[in-house]
């Protein structure tokens, strides 16, 4: 299959290519750009005028549900809304019921996932069995059977001398660690950013403190061991500070955001709006401020959907009984893109934070379209909005705060492989 | 033309002079028929305690119109059970509002004998009620309320309003 | 974002928190609940305004005070109630809160009075019934987690107005556990909305929410300065099991800081008035010397929540 991607704006933020193109796909791979290769002959010509094409999207967190939790969403549904977000590749938590602490669960995933055919799943080992935070697991057993990296999830690891012996042990054979810094005590039985508005409603508070608490402890570790750590979900502006202080000291820690952080705040709990129950919690907005100059300025190094497919039993009962999370495969693009809009950062640079740099986080050669490349590939038109509406998402999770909302770009054609897995 | 409140309120007296029990209690229905009440206890002679009740908990029409903005608070200062009773109100229209009267005074007892004192009865019952004393009969358009006011001075006003936005809600007639 | 319980209109038909009421709306509850007062003192405690609506005591913790002060309102308007006590019934066969509103709306409910433990649980009910139409089905919140107490802060209200008459000259104290009462945001936003000028809460760190002072309160520590020259002293009431752990150490030591006693009340003005929701423990957050005197008016507190019930009742089903 030879396909010929003409007339695009082909964007590669890790080579820095941001021009008008034409992109020859042959084998699955990338086999020119610019120029046809000799004896071209293109079985089929998608016309990308007025469109962008980029690497296909890789995201380092979105729930699949499985196994465990199929009731809220099945590999089918939730890889169908991945390619529908342009989302090629993509990393999957370790907290599903029973959590992926053993490589026969590892691998029966990653084979249930292959056999779809549409985006490369990458597995999360967890870093202890059961996610109790008490063994650890067999990381190199699971680093066989697929994980690319090992995490607590958003189960709490509340014994630091476990904490301290599974990074020495990661850091032995050079397994990725990454932490949600959230410390369990300050913020128990929270569900909301401690300021007006949960004094108003009335919400069981978390303070900022929970993040600035975990990460404190987890720099002392890092620095002691020289583990490098990523970490999840950033929520605060101290929590970005400090991170912005310690790489400057030289420690190696990397971050990310959820794409719901850039653009919501606890304000937007209104009512106790449950879809805005989301875990970390939303913040104010000078949390939410430091967050996108974070991401801007390259201390946050990625944004990441943390899609997190919740049904309306979930989400219909009294906000402190709901579940967090939401659905986000389908709106990292767009609510990227967003950001980018508003605080006037370039394309290709917002791009990164959605490809090349996930890719890096994975350890993955992948986020970029090298001559040579795998053909994963996102065609997406940047000007078309679109309504968040349960119909127009294909992920089993309806629930996000976005419903009823205008987001701007819209994908026309995910490729992976070199074969188009989505068209619109 | 609307005759003079004034006059009619003692062509009223007049009317019920000699006919009203020495000791009949005398109850106004707010507004209008509160203020009747205060100057009928004088001018008729006899010992004739005044209470006041605000009919808006008893009326018909609570489930169309809702509560009003102003309910007024029913005194009752007296003992109502085996009690004559002259119930005052400025216009007998419907009925609906004698009706809402009488039901809330047999919550505060069973009295021995209710009258009906109006100044003005317009007309258009929709209930078998009628006044025992009433110092007009008046044809007024359906389409208007009739409405007594009270100056500064403690003038009584007759005067007509309108359209009336429906016959219970529109003034004090229902 | 439009007031979930005011209809396009501006009228009332659900009465979800006092937080974002007009003050004209609060004002028309406790006038219209002036001429309920003296419907106890009838011969036939009746009126005939809600006769043959069905009120549903919704109720998923208990308390049989409220419950109690709903019911007889409820009763001397003429409804009929239906006591459910759901804590140890639906909920544990699986089926949900809403699940349990449709099927007592199928049995044609006219209105719910709504007590959960759960924070903003009669805006979800409320939100529901909205959303599928059912607008002539009105959510009363009888108390909802931490959040709410509107009936009560109303009563408050009431009793305030009642001795105090006009709020725009106090300067009002609420002592205790802030953290935790529904009561006390209730009475904040109540106070707040009728324009009072100083309203002070007044506790332990541990007890007061962080942001307090954004919804116009004074956040005082110290009891002496807190109710000093105050009109109004409103002791909350301390639930049990906050009494030791890590928010107090113990009920003897609140006592100690906090209680309400004779001595301590000598700060504030002379013809202040002391109110509490109830039930009282006596000798932890007021001493009897208080709770007893002629400064409490704890008693007419209950029997104007009873006035204050009928009005709101009686409005939401008007409208």
């Amino acid at each position: 299959m030879k396909i010929e991607i003409r007339n695009g704006r082909f964007i590669d933020p890790k080579h820095g290519i941001d021009r008008v193109t034409t992109l020859y796909i042959a084998a699955g791979k990338v086999a020119a750009i610019g120029a046809a290769p000799a004896l071209w002959n293109a079985n089929r010509t998608i016309d990308a005028s007025g469109l962008v094409v980029c690497p296909g999207l890789i995201d380092i967190s979105a729930r699949l549900r499985e196994p465990g939790f199929e009731y809220k969403a099945t590999l089918e549904s939730e890889m169908a809304a991945a390619v529908a977000g342009g989302v090629t590749s993509l990393a999957c938590p370790p907290d599903t019921d029973p959590p992926l602490d053993e490589p026969g669960l590892v691998q029966m995933l990653k084979h249930r996932a292959r056999s779809l055919n549409q985006a490369h799943v990458y597995p999360i080992g967890a870093l202890t069995v059961g996610l109790k935070g008490e063994a650890l697991t067999e990381m190199g057993e699971l680093t066989d059977a697929g994980c690319v990296a090992f995490s607590q999830a958003e189960a709490p690891l509340v014994d630091t001398q476990v904490l301290y012996r599974a990074l020495q042990y990661a850091a032995t054979f050079g397994y990725r660690v990454w932490l949600r810094p959230q410390d369990p005590y300050i913020g128990r039985g929270g569900v909301a950013h401690d300021g007006e508005v949960a004094t108003r409603l009335g919400l069981t508070a978390i303070p900022p403190s929970a993040e600035t608490i975990a990460l404190a402890m987890i720099f002392t570790l890092v620095r002691e061991t020289g583990v490098p750590v990523h970490l999840c979900r950033l929520s605060t502006a101290e929590g970005v500070a400090m991170i912005r202080a310690a790489r400057k000291d030289g420690l190696p820690v990397t971050c990310d955001v959820a794409v719901h952080h850039l653009h919501l705040c606890d304000v937007d709990i209104g009512w106790f709006d449950t879809q805005c129950h989301l875990v970390p919690p939303l913040r104010s907005t000078r949390d939410r401020a430091a967050l996108r100059a974070g991401l801007a300025d390259g201390t946050v190094d990625l944004v990441c959907s943390d899609h997190t497919p919740v049904d309306d039993d979930g989400k219909q009962v009294p906000f402190g009984e709901s579940e967090p999370g939401a659905t986000g495969l389908e709106l990292l693009l767009p609510l990227t893109l967003k950001w980018a809009a508003e605080d006037a950062v370039a394309l290709p640079a917002a791009l990164a934070r959605i490809t090349s740099a996930p890719a890096a986080m994975l350890g993955l050669d992948a986020g970029h379209l090298a001559v040579g490349q795998s053909a994963d590939v996102c065609i997406f038109d940047p000007n078309a909005h679109w309504l968040v509406e349960p119909r127009a998402l294909k992920s089993q999770g309806k629930n996000t705060p976005f419903l009823g909302l205008e987001v701007p770009g819209r994908v026309r054609c995910t490729l992976v492989g070199g074969q188009v897995v989505y068209e619109a | 033309m609307l005759p003079d409140a004034e006059q009619t309120l003692n062509l009223l007296a007049d009317r019920m002079r000699g006919a009203v029990a020495f000791d009949a209690l005398f109850v106004g229905i707010h507004s209008g028929g509160a203020w009747l009440a205060d100057r009928l206890a004088k001018l008729i002679p006899g010992d004739h305690p005044v209470g006041y009740i605000d009919v808006s908990f008893y009326r018909d029409d609570f489930r169309r119109t809702g509560l009003k903005p102003e309910v007024k608070r029913t005194e009752l200062p007296f003992e109502v059970e085996g009690a004559t009773i002259v119930l005052v109100d400025d216009v007998l229209n419907t009925g609906r509002s004698a009706r809402a009267a009488i039901n809330e005074l047999f919550d505060y007892g069973r009295p021995g004998r209710i009258e009906l004192a109006v100044l003005v009865d317009r007309g258009g019952r929709e209930l078998p009620i009628e006044a025992t004393y009433s110092g007009a009969r008046l044809a007024v358009a359906r389409d208007l309320s009739l409405v007594l006011s009270r100056g500064a001075d403690g003038t009584l006003v007759l005067a007509t309003e309108g359209p009336a936005r429906d016959d219970m809600a529109g003034g004090s007639d229902a | 974002m439009r007031n979930p319980q005011l209809d396009a209109h501006g009228e009332l038909t659900h009465l979800l928190t006092l937080e974002g009421l007009p003050a004209d709306v609060i004002v028309r509850i406790l006038d219209t609940a002036v001429p309920f007062t003296s419907i106890a003192e009838r011969d036939v405690k009746k009126v005939p305004l809600l006769r043959g609506k069905a009120v549903f005591n919704l109720f998923f913790e208990n308390s049989t005070r409220t419950r109690t002060t709903f019911e007889i309102a409820a009763k001397r308007l003429s409804a009929d109630v239906i006591n459910l006590n759901i804590g140890a019934s639906s909920t544990t066969k699986g089926e949900t809160l809403l699940d349990t509103v449709d099927n007592l709306c199928a049995m044609n409910a006219d209105m719910f009075v709504v007590r959960h433990a759960q924070s903003g649980a009669p805006h979800l009910i409320a939100a529901h019934l909205n959303r599928t139409g059912r607008t002539h089905v009105h959510v009363v919140n009888a108390g909802d987690g931490r959040h709410a107490h509107p009936t009560q802060g109303l009563l408050d209200l009431f009793t305030i107005r009642h001795y105090k008459r006009d709020f725009r000259n106090l300067t009002v104290a609420i002592v205790g556990d802030v953290l935790h009462s529904r009561v006390a945001r209730s009475l904040i936003h109540g106070l707040t909305t009728l324009g009072t000028p100083e309203v002070r809460a007044v506790g332990p760190q541990t007890l007061l929410p962080t942001a307090l002072s954004a919804l116009g309160v004074r956040v005082c520590n110290d009891m002496r300065e807190g109710i000093k020259d105050c009109d109004v002293v409103v002791m909350l009431r301390l639930q049990n099991e906050r009494m030791h752990g890590a928010l107090l150490p113990s009920a003897g030591e609140f006592f100690k800081h906090y209680g309400l006693t004779p001595e301590k009340l000598a700060y504030a003005k002379p013809d202040a008035i002391v109110m509490h929701p109830g039930p009282m423990n006596r000798g932890v957050e007021i001493d009897s010397a208080v709770a007893d005197s002629d400064r409490a008016v704890i008693l007419p507190q209950v029997t104007f929540g009873i006035a204050v019930r009928m009005a709101v009742l009686s409005m939401l089903a008007g409208n």
